[in-house]
């Protein structure tokens, strides 16, 4: 039944009015609604159109390529290579677990390693690449690539990573680049956001480190879009970066090479020296490591090895390593003396195997003594007696004055790490730094290269640099940045007195040429490629009176450690010197027999810009001298190739 | 009116009561409910599953059941609205204690072809009844203490219980329908404005006592409030949305970001971008003007409602236009003034355009009763 409803007028004016009200106040709600919406949507627009950008895009660095290093002919020395790795995306991949089982069958993967890949896989979004391995090779890659049905969010990536041709041949001056660490960062004053990318590779050691900012260059930008989870929707542009500068080097990577293949089993440095102008030819350090080792993260047992190897590899001795130089120095102390006025080279002193000096005995090496002798003789024979008397005459500050203007004391400003200051002690010094006087003893230990001297091989070559030339060489590593030649700073003359010098230079070629000379046995039988050098045996302990007494003991039956270090410094040719060379073989014994002929077969193999022909040796040596030219041709070839992926 | 000169008048019948419908409100229901398909299908990545798609097909089945409704005479409605009332009070408590004990706290009855949340029948339910109530009583009593009562605790029952679910945003329309219903039949200025003065006593109060020994509420509501006044304070947590909302409204600018061209939307920084939030995205991407032209679309509903409400004959079609609209306007003034940072997150749709079935159907056949009054209009 339909029933009607009440109805009353009355009431339905009521009603009428208060629906007004009702719809006047909603009304007004609407009109605060739309305008907080103008509000928000015009006058503030620009501030929230900013934050939504904000939200969206994201800045991404592109790093740029690493800048390359070539020898002086252009052989590279560092190179960006290209790395082939395998990254995986988990959300993609579906069981993880299967498809890394099913890799594994493809490319070598230890349970570490995929335990390692899962962990990683799981700290991140799913949508994240993770890198499974690297350095595969493209036979790998191709496997991978093959299979990529049966592997699903599995990737096969081209990056590029640092390597080194030449591997340990150039370990010590090229140097080795790794991810920048806590510890870099704390350490340099650096704001490139580069340096921000996670593992970003930066130099450590050698060239690498030290011209960084030249080889990083500099990075670029890509505005990328992200939503909310971070995943990267699309690139909305690009900026490509500066890729780093190239450098030149002025070593020569054949000769580099050569050194440290006749280094084999040596722990020693080596330094040749262009004398046109102070290109340094090759800087060599034995034994060395492979610098692609510490570039994919080195492993323990490598690292130990490394490190509790006695021989040191990781040393760069032809650098950073300070030896007395022993009778090397003799060249200083007789300059000095002559140049102070005090000494003839023409006057003869009596040499009868020591010298008593305020109470002590200093002995010369040769206990008969060496009778008369004159500059010329003493260099050639090396006797010490003759600078025992000369050293007192002119006294320590000139003899070290006279070193540091050969270039010892000094440190070059080469980008090498850790390049030595070495040590041409004064009195002041020894005030200074000791707190005690200087005594007369001190400085007939100088005067023979003994006592508180100290000089690095590199400072020793430059040595024999100047004194071949007469002119201020100092040494330059880097030859060109971009193509850009370098300015070398070899031309000034030392100012030492010409003639003085040619009479040091024929007492040089006599040690070498003369058969009574210390190095005789390793001369250059050539007449227009003579050496001329002077030897060193410089002392790593004292020898006591009963020692002395008991007859001297060979080094041949000392500990390795006790022996004495065999120098040599020298240049060739003697009429027209090209290459000056300083050799320091850590307790090779004595420098005529350990470290002359080393000095010989890298000259040699510097003027021949290859091995040299045997009749350049004495005939007596050169059956020898070939079987050892075969070993350092076989060991060289393969070790062209030492980048080869571990 | 006697019950003869209701007859006398002319009062349309069988297939003539079509042509009566209020057919703008149809169009204008249509056009926003156009409007929030457009926006499922951008929030979708340009895609009609899996929004719009069963969007569009409960449109459909509300628009039907919106015709039936409006066809079945207005005092059958009034009659049947006790009933109403009572079963979607018990649907409640249905859900209120078995939906917590048996199905994981849910708020809804699953039907089948739908999830019916009882809390959407009570909005329409708890309006019916009010003015079914005011219509029987007689209007010289209606500021009567006692009378007052009754009412106020039809409100206050289904209220408590939605509140306690929670859903506040449901318990906000509950109250400010109901009260709106109240109002409309003439209760007493008086107690509205008491009620308002407590209820500001009440603001004053709980945030006077922060900190002292009679602290009203705990720590954790504090910061809650917190967070709603100052959002960046909490840029990652419940501040999070609420920024996100009103950075992609914001950068909307005048014309938009164009047609599924809205960042904040695509790149997943809004939440529930295709229900509560509906909103931000339509702003993001059509701007002033297209957000705008929605608020003018509900506002000409409201208009036409009204207009309708003050057109009835008699007291209970006028009541129950009245209270619907001013439910529907509740839904949508609530649920714009939220996105845009003016009310805490309580979680109310936006009316026609979020996705959600419930929501939809109650409102359609909520609609549907608006124009049955306005058909069966004595004219």
């Amino acid at each position: 039944m339909r029933r009607p409803t009440r109805d009353s007028g009355e009431s339905l004016r009521g009603i009428s009015r208060r629906a007004l009200v009702l719809g006047a106040a909603q009304f007004g709600f609407m009109g605060v609604l739309a305008a907080r919406m103008r509000s928000m949507q015009v006058e503030e627009a620009e501030q929230y159109r900013l934050l939504a950008d904000e939200n969206r895009i994201n800045l991404r660095l592109l790093a740029p390529s690493r800048g390359l290093v070539f020898d002086r002919n252009g052989i590279p020395l560092a190179v960006n290579e290209q790395n082939y790795r395998v990254v995986m995306v988990r959300e993609d991949a579906g069981d993880i677990r299967e498809v890394l089982e099913r890799l594994r069958r493809l490319i070598p993967l230890s349970d570490e390693d995929i335990e390692r890949a899962i962990e990683d896989m799981m700290r991140h979004s799913p949508f994240v690449p993770v890198t499974i391995a690297e350095r595969l090779t493209w036979e790998e890659m191709a496997r991978v690539n093959i299979n990529a049905p049966a592997l699903p969010g599995v990737q096969a990536e081209v990056g590029l990573s640092r390597a080194y041709p030449l591997g340990s041949d150039t370990a010590h001056v090229v140097g080795y680049v790794g991810p920048v660490s806590d510890f870099d960062l704390s350490r340099i004053d650096d704001q490139d956001p580069l340096l921000q990318i996670p593992k970003f590779q930066i130099g450590k050691t050698g060239v690498e480190n030290k011209l960084e900012k030249t080889l990083r260059g500099s990075a670029g930008t890509r505005r990328i879009e992200v939503n909310a989870l971070g995943r990267v929707m699309r690139e909305i542009d690009r900026v490509e970066g500066m890729p780093g500068s190239d450098v030149q080097l002025t070593l020569d990577a054949a000769l580099q090479s050569y050194v440290e293949a006749r280094l084999e089993g040596e722990s020693a440095g080596v330094v040749v020296i262009d004398l046109e102008n102070g290109d340094l030819r090759a800087i060599a350090s034995a034994p060395s490591f492979d610098p692609n080792l510490f570039v994919r993260g080195i492993s323990t047992s490598n690292w130990t090895e490394l490190n509790e190897n006695p021989y040191r590899p990781l040393a760069a001795k032809a650098i950073q390593g300070t030896y007395p130089p022993g009778s090397t120095f003799k060249l200083a102390t007789a300059l000095a003396a002559i140049e102070a006025g005090v000494l003839d080279p023409e006057e003869t002193i009596y040499c009868r195997g020591f010298v008593e000096v305020s109470g002590n005995r200093f002995h010369c090496w040769k206990p008969t003594g060496h009778g008369n002798i004159n500059l010329h003789e003493s260099l050639k024979q090396s006797c010490d007696c003759y600078y025992y008397e000369v050293c007192q005459r002119v006294g320590i500050d000139l003899i070290s004055e006279m070193a540091v203007r050969l270039g010892l004391g000094q440190r070059y400003d080469l980008p090498l790490s850790a390049v030595a200051e070495g040590l041409a002690p004064t009195r002041d010094w020894k005030l200074k730094v000791r707190g005690e006087e200087w005594r007369i003893g001190d400085t007939v230990n100088a005067s023979i290269g003994q006592g508180f001297v100290l000089a690095s091989p590199l400072q020793l070559a430059v040595m024999a640099a100047r004194v071949a030339t007469g002119r201020q060489i100092t040494p330059r590593l880097v030859r060109a940045i971009d193509g850009i030649e370098q300015p070398s700073m070899s031309d000034a003359t030392l100012g030492l007195n010409e003639n003085i010098l040619r009479r040091l230079r024929a007492a040089l070629d006599a040690v070498s040429n003369h058969t009574r000379g210390t190095a005789y046995g390793s001369r250059i039988v050539s007449d227009d490629l003579r050496l001329a050098g002077k030897t060193g045996t410089s002392q790593v302990r004292r020898i006591t009176q009963e020692e002395r007494e008991a007859g001297i003991t060979r080094n041949e039956d000392l500990p390795w450690e006790r022996r004495d270090h065999a120098l040599f410094v020298g240049y060739a040719p003697v009429e027209a010197p090209r290459y000056a060379i300083s050799v320091v073989v850590e307790h090779g014994g004595g420098g005529s027999a350990a470290a002359a002929p080393i000095a010989r077969d890298v000259l040699l193999q510097a003027m021949f810009d290859g091995p040299p022909p045997l009749s350049a040796y004495p005939a007596n040596l050169r059956s020898q001298i070939e079987a050892q030219q075969q070993r350092i041709k076989e060991r060289v070839a393969p070790g062209s190739s030492t980048s080869g992926r571990a | 009116m006697s019950y003869l000169e209701y007859n006398a008048k002319y009062v349309p019948s069988g297939l003539r009561k079509p042509l009566y419908l209020n057919w703008p409100i149809v169009l204008l229901l249509t056009a926003v409910a156009g409007i929030g398909f457009l926006m499922l299908y951008s929030v979708a990545g340009g895609s009609a599953s899996p929004w719009m798609e069963p969007q569009v097909k409960r449109f459909g089945v509300g628009m039907a059941a919106m015709f039936v409704i409006a066809m079945v005479p207005i005092w059958f409605w009034r009659n049947m609205s006790a009933m109403a009332y009572a079963v979607s009070l018990v649907l409640l408590l249905y859900v209120e204690f078995f939906g917590s004990v048996g199905m994981g706290a849910q708020r809804w009855i699953d039907l089948g072809f739908m999830r019916l949340q009882p809390s959407e029948l009570m909005k329409i339910a708890s309006v019916m009844v009010l003015a079914a109530y005011y219509d029987w009583l007689a209007p010289s009593r209606t500021s009567r203490p006692l009378w007052v009562i009754l009412p106020v605790l039809l409100i206050l029952l289904p209220t408590l219980l939605v509140l306690k679910q929670p859903d506040l945003g449901t318990a906000i329309l509950l109250l400010a329908g109901g009260g709106a219903v109240m109002f409309a039949a003439g209760v007493h200025w008086a107690y509205f404005g008491s009620v308002i003065l407590a209820g500001i006593g009440a603001v004053v109060a709980v945030f006077q006592s922060r900190g002292t020994s009679w602290q009203l509420l705990k720590d954790y509501q504090y910061r809650r409030i917190d967070t709603f006044l100052d959002p960046s304070n909490d840029p990652l947590g419940a501040g999070y949305h609420i920024t996100q909302a009103k950075i992609a409204l914001g950068s909307g600018g005048w014309t938009g970001k164009g047609f599924m061209q809205g960042t904040q939307t695509r790149l997943n920084f809004l939440p529930e971008k295709h229900t509560d939030f509906i909103f931000t995205t339509l702003a993001e991407e059509f701007g002033y003007i297209g957000a705008s032209a929605l608020l003018l679309l509900y506002a000409l509903i409201i208009v036409f409602c009204v207009i309708s409400a003050l057109q009835s004959r008699d007291r209970f079609s006028s009541l129950l236009t009245l209270g619907i609209a001013m439910t529907f306007f509740l839904f949508f003034a609530v649920n714009m003034a939220m996105v845009m940072g003016l009310l805490p997150v309580v979680g109310v749709p936006l009316p026609l355009v979020s996705y959600g079935g419930s929501a939809m159907l109650v409102l359609l056949a909520a609609f549907g009763l608006v124009q049955s009054a306005h058909v069966h209009r004595p004219r």
